[in-house]
């Protein structure tokens, strides 16, 4: 229980923890609304996450991670859409197609360093955004309604059930933190954490990093393509939109402001984001004017986002 | 009786646009000696090192280790057969302990890390022989210390330890005593001392005194090209290389 006296940690557990009460606490306080808003920040916590593993341990800093959101979302919707919504075909299909565009995006993209790399992900995100766009059968811009939820062919387990659907979200979002957890103490994460800092010395102790990077490129877009199959089941809905570049921005922006290279961060950063800007939004029609300078102030003077503010400079590395 | 050649640099030609960095160099290093190579600045000497770790290729000519051709080579694969180098400008992962350090390049000579799962931070395996190194090269009480919190010294110690933990039969050595004071030079030579015999080196170096201290052989670059190679005391009365050289050095 000593990391709970970290500050930081103890804002994730407090965070965690409404996840966890809130489907329970929201109702009784007729606030019911907060269950969709906190269902809809875990699923962007996932894909935070899913982009911190490249970004924060790996230094690549992809400006097209929204486009696995797009990927599990529309496998999902277009699957639903020709009738198909067995979730034991749509969801290894998602993820499956999740790993192979971002294995093929990875292997164009890393072969690149710096604002290149930057601006191949952006560039190849793009490519299926438009892809998206122009797909008429499937409402182009309009996006595509989804009528039923992944079935699990389980009377027990109904995504259609507002508490399984919600608790599903969770659990995925405690996977994805686990698995991070996880893998960057790995042999696997000791890699990718020193090629960030030195790629030239870790090819020098015999270490070729491309395979290492690449695979945790695929592991992050599996992880986001979750990220969109639930958002997909979550909203029954899919557009372009979900995949657009800004979506990828606000990804980056929402670790960035959470705490890079930090286990928890994303998550916090996405519940800020997220809350803040719904609050904001309820205030005034023009809150992006008081989003924007926060933002900017955040990355001028908390370089370690809100995880940095939190913990004592004694404890940081 | 001649000994069986570790390394050998045939005809290696690089250019830089107009400047030819090395100019059908061919050098060869026999197994267990100290072979240094020393020259003014812009001789190619890193350029040299680069070429034989991997990191650069050669425009012509080739390379020879263990009588294997390993000119096409890619340097982690370079790694793996046996051939190490250390860095002119310190590089270490300075944001990992000393330990971490090491245990990286442990973790780099057992086998792909592909293992995605046991955290390295308990892994006996690499903490074990990453210990057992640190001890023996002297920063055995520095362990738990961020690496860039290293004194100088003691990092240019690491940047070796790092090479050494790769389990080389050969270490190319970028200039290890580049910035350090007259002290700790002679604790590096009394360091690579120690290990010679063990592994077989090549010194690039600018320090006079550790190179006559240290080298079997030496090999005098000027603008790229071989004007000498010798054993250390033919080296130090050849004329053509004080002129070159050694002259220069004492005038400053």
């Amino acid at each position: 229980m000593n990391a709970l006296k970290n500050p930081a940690n103890m804002f994730t557990a407090v965070v965690m923890v409404i996840f966890a009460l809130t489907p329970f606490v929201a109702p009784a306080i007729g606030e019911t609304f907060y269950v969709t808003v906190f269902a809809r920040i875990m699923i962007w916590g996932i894909a935070a996450v899913s982009l911190n593993l490249i970004m924060g341990y790996g230094g690549l800093i992809s400006f097209g991670h929204a486009v696995y959101l797009g990927i599990g979302g529309y496998t999902v919707g277009i699957l639903a859409f020709h009738g198909v919504t067995n979730a034991w075909i749509q969801w290894p299909l998602a993820i499956g197609l999740s790993g192979l565009i971002a294995l093929i995006f990875g292997a164009i993209s890393l072969r690149t360093k710096g604002v290149y790399f930057i601006m191949i992900t952006l560039a190849l995100a793009q490519m299926i955004f438009f892809l998206s766009v122009s797909a008429e059968r499937y409402g182009s811009d309009d996006g595509l309604n989804i009528l039923a939820r992944s079935d699990f062919g389980v009377s027990f387990f109904s995504l259609e059930d507002k508490m399984t659907m919600y608790y599903t979200i969770f659990a995925f979002l405690v996977a994805s933190v686990l698995v991070s957890w996880r893998l960057v103490n790995s042999r696997f994460g000791n890699i990718m954490r020193a090629a960030k800092s030195n790629d030239a010395r870790v090819q020098s102790i015999g270490v070729a990093t491309y395979r290492y990077r690449l695979t945790a490129f695929v592991i992050a877009g599996i992880m986001c393509g979750i990220a969109g199959l639930l958002q997909a089941n979550f909203e029954r809905f899919v557009s372009p939109d979900m995949m657009n570049w800004p979506r990828s921005g606000e990804l980056i922006f929402m670790v960035v402001l959470g705490g890079m290279s930090t286990l928890f961060g994303p998550v916090t950063g996405a519940f800020v984001f997220l809350m803040l800007s719904e609050i904001l939004a309820g205030w005034t029609h023009h809150w992006h004017i008081i989003f924007g300078p926060f933002l900017v102030l955040v990355v001028l003077f908390a370089r370690g986002g809100i995880a940095g503010l939190l913990t004592p400079k004694s404890r940081r590395e | 009786m001649t000994k069986p050649v570790a390394l050998s640099a045939n005809s290696l030609i690089k250019t830089f646009g107009g400047l030819t960095a090395t100019d059908n160099l061919s050098l060869s290093v026999e197994t267990g000696e100290i072979h240094a190579v020393i020259g003014p600045n812009g001789a190619g000497k890193t350029t040299l090192v680069n070429m034989l770790s991997g990191e650069m290729r050669p425009d012509a000519g080739n390379i020879l280790f263990n009588g294997r051709d390993i000119t096409r080579m890619a340097g982690p694969a370079r790694v793996r057969a046996g051939l190490a180098r250390s860095y002119q400008i310190t590089s270490i992962f300075r944001d990992f302990t000393t330990l971490e350090n090491v245990m990286l390049s442990v973790q780099a000579t057992q086998g792909h890390s592909f293992r995605f799962w046991k955290p390295v931070s308990r892994d006996t395996s690499l903490i074990d022989p990453a210990r057992a190194l640190l001890e023996r090269v002297g920063l055995g009480d520095r362990m738990e210390v961020r690496a860039g919190d290293l004194a100088y010294g003691e990092q240019r110690q690491l940047e070796i330890a790092i090479s050494l933990a790769t389990e080389p039969t050969f270490l190319l050595l970028d200039e290890p005593m580049a910035g350090m004071g007259p002290e700790e030079s002679q604790g590096m030579i009394t360091f690579l001392r120690a290990l010679k015999g063990d592994y077989t080196m090549l010194l690039v170096e600018h320090d006079m005194d550790a190179v006559f201290a240290l080298a079997d052989r030496i090999t005098v670059l000027v603008y790229g090209k071989v004007i000498a190679t010798g054993a250390r005391d033919d080296i130090r009365n050849d004329p053509a290389v004080r002129e070159a050289y050694l002259g220069e050095e004492e005038i400053v």
